[in-house]
């Protein structure tokens, strides 16, 4: 018999280590899996994980795939921190798309340098407002944040296609689900000319930033540690589980929804069906591979954004089939679990148990 | 930092630009490369399936004198930029985008790259790099009406629809004048699903219309799973984009086929011959990009029907949209001795006159 006994002290070391463990472990699993489709490993490994990013326009899409990722696992992180689960980023980001854009569109052929500005609150307000019905259910009638903000997500998603073959429709666009294109004035400068690196990547790192002085220096950062680490000791000092609550799910949809504004804002220019191929959701393993840390979450959003573009110079370079993507994130996700366990836990083989190996 | 990084990246681009430049001058004996973006997986059986059978065939006609590469399952979104950047910037020649969503990214790449010939499928921009091209599927849906009308019992077709633009709107009007054409009762109900990839919605879609009475089965949509829906539940269908019978062999009629396998191998033809141009390709029947599967699972007089109707749209005898034709509204859209030219085709976001059910604004 096989059974998982908890360690009764483990290398802190290790929590910050098991990430880069897991990465290696996926590489050398990856080059394993390359070598059985008949592909040269390294070739292979070379061009999902160097060749993407070996010139600065690279780097550069590199930069605008892990904005939004990090954006919104910075939002994430701080409420699975408190044990708040919100698994609806995605519809909170199609929510501050609708608000910010919404705003370019009613005002379609300003020029007015207060559209930019005022799109970015209101992104972040619609955001914000969706994660504010999860919080207000489970504050008030106690209902599982889990259910109500992943199921929010797809009355999200209908309600933004909804607008763009109705309402929202381009009057000049040949009926075509797809709004007018955002006026100039609505869409985010480019940071880097020649590139799509857009102003919404330089606040990304700002969020960062922001997020980690949050974490370590103020009085709810301290609270969220405290509450995630000992929930009965922060009950006992007085801490509001409550407001715990409504910080973490206005602020992570407050930040989801900027995300989605910068998606529409920036890179596509107007609002249509489909906005994001997942990252709201994407951002929930961002968060964990980042430690739950910002400054992690950074590195983590890099190396999930990486995956992307690998995955399509893999079809372009290698002709592997797109699920290489997929595969890839789901084995490094594998491990990293994998690696978090055995942190915490040792396996033990056979059926006696050790004297005191129980807490 | 930011001053570094952007010279880097105008190095970069230079040198892309150079290697553009350099492009058009390689020797002749080098293969031409052609690349493809597909929306959905080429495992789809269905839109994405088909082009990636005409890039096989690019592929079986030029052998070592073309290089093909696709990338599939690319998002609509600020994902497509890249891809078909990527694809520029690997040294293909020809680069076919073949899906709605990808026609401002295209267009916006084609001017990056103006040694780079681009072809985008089903929309309504052109660069002076930047072809389109469509197929006039309503043609074969006409011929779907005919067969329908004779072949249904109820009077009832269930219509599973992808999206309400054009394109799909067309497609309805012309199965209904095709099924009026021998079968005056005919009414049709009609689902949207709101995707053009979702088994699972397209199969509850088909049960919900089998369950009010039809017993003909139309999609618009790219999985067998209505079909798959009819054979089980004994009722006939039509397949979409491919031949789908394996799915349906009790249950399919014939199958609307997009057949792109021609128009691939005589555009990159051109781009070897020096006589590509960004021009605008919508053909049909005649020119076999709409191709109907083998006319099955019907008595020989509506098969001998069937091939005669498509004989004559090949031919111009009968075009689908021949007028007189009304909207719902009463209104006469189309005089009588006329037929709808394609600029109406193009942007039709009206039902004709007869069809019981309201179009989704």
């Amino acid at each position: 018999m096989i059974r998982l006994e908890p360690r009764r002290s483990h290398s802190q070391a290790m929590v910050y280590l098991s990430p880069v463990l897991a990465i290696v472990m996926t590489l050398i699993v990856g080059g394993i899996i390359f070598a059985f489709m008949g592909k040269n490993p390294l070739e292979a490994l070379y061009t999902f994980f160097i060749l993407p990013i070996s010139d600065s326009y690279g780097v550069s899409e590199l930069f605008v795939k892990a904005t939004p990722l990090v954006i919104i696992a910075v939002g994430l992180a701080m409420g699975f921190r408190a044990n708040v689960w919100n698994i609806g980023a995605e519809g909170q980001l199609t929510m501050g798309a609708i608000f910010g854009g919404g705003l370019a569109l009613y005002f379609y052929d300003s020029q007015s340098v207060f559209l930019l500005p005022a799109m970015l609150v209101f992104g972040a307000i619609g955001g914000a407002l969706w994660g504010a019905i999860p919080a207000l259910l489970r504050t008030r009638f106690n209902a599982n944040e889990i259910l109500t903000s992943l199921m929010l997500t797809y009355v999200a998603t209908l309600f933004l296609s909804y607008l763009v073959h109705g309402p929202w429709r381009n009057p000049e666009g040949f009926n075509f689900p797809e709004s007018r294109p955002f006026p100039d004035a609505g869409l985010l400068p480019i940071i880097y000319d020649g590139t799509r690196v857009h102003l919404g990547t330089a606040i990304a790192v700002f969020v960062v930033i922001a997020g980690w002085l949050l974490l370590s220096k103020s009085l709810i950062g301290f609270q969220l540690r405290v509450v995630g680490k000992a929930p009965q000791a922060a009950r006992h000092v007085g801490f509001r589980q409550k407001r715990m609550v409504w910080f973490t799910l206005l602020l992570s949809g407050g930040l989801s929804g900027l995300a989605g504004l910068f998606e529409v804002a920036g890179p596509i220019g107007q609002l249509q069906p489909s906005i994001s191929p997942g990252y709201g959701f994407t951002a929930i393993i961002v968060a964990f591979l980042g430690r739950l840390h910002p400054v992690g979450v950074l590195f983590a959003g890099l190396i999930m954004a990486l995956t992307y573009l690998g995955g399509e110079l893999a079809q372009i370079s290698l002709g592997l089939p797109s699920a290489v993507t997929g595969l890839f994130q789901g084995i490094l996700l594998f491990f990293l679990l994998a690696c978090d366990v055995l942190t915490k836990y040792r396996i033990r083989v056979g059926s006696v148990a050790t004297k005191g190996g129980a807490v | 930092m930011k001053s570094r990084i952007f010279k880097r990246t105008a190095a970069a681009l230079a040198t892309v630009g150079a290697m553009a430049l350099g492009m058009g001058a390689a020797q002749a004996d080098d293969p031409l490369k052609v690349g493809f973006v597909y929306v959905g997986p080429v495992g789809d059986f269905g839109y994405s399936y088909q082009h990636d059978q005409g890039r096989k065939a690019v592929d079986e006609k030029f052998g070592n004198k073309v290089k093909t590469t696709y990338v599939e399952n690319v998002a609509e979104g600020a994902d497509a930029e890249r891809v078909i950047r990527q694809l520029a910037q690997t040294g293909n020649d020809l680069i076919f985008t073949t899906s709605f969503g990808f026609m401002n990214p295209t267009i916006k790449v084609a001017k990056q790259f103006p040694d780079v010939k681009f072809e985008h499928a089903t929309g309504f921009k052109r660069a002076e790099n930047s072809a389109t091209y469509a197929a006039r599927f309503y043609e074969g849906r006409y011929v779907a009406g005919v067969i329908a009308g004779k072949m249904t019992k109820s009077n009832t077709i269930g219509y599973v629809g992808s999206f309400p633009i054009p394109e799909v709107v067309r497609g309805i009007n012309s199965f209904m004048l095709g099924a009026w054409s021998v079968n005056p009762d005919v009414k049709v109900k009609i689902v949207w699903v709101n995707s053009w990839y979702d088994p699972g919605k397209e199969g509850d879609a088909a049960k919900a219309l089998i369950d009010q009475g039809a017993d003909i089965m139309v999609q618009h949509t790219d999985s067998p799973a209505p079909l798959q829906v009819a054979e089980n539940r004994g009722v006939l269908g039509f397949g979409q984009a491919s031949d789908m019978i394996k799915f349906a062999p009790k249950a399919q009629l014939s199958a609307i086929v997009d057949r792109w396998d021609d128009y691939y191998i005589e555009r990159v033809q051109a781009v070897m011959d020096g006589t590509w141009k960004a021009d605008d390709t919508w053909g049909g029947i005649k020119a076999d990009m709409v191709h109907m599967a083998p006319f099955t699972n019907m008595p020989d007089d509506v098969k001998a029907l069937a091939e005669e109707t498509e004989a004559k749209i090949a031919s111009g005898e009968i075009h689908p949209f021949a007028g007189p034709i009304y909207d719902q509204a009463g209104e006469l859209r189309v005089k009588d001795g006329e037929n709808a030219d394609d600029g109406m085709l193009l942007g039709m976001d009206w039902y004709i006159k007869g069809i019981d059910a309201e179009l989704p604004k």
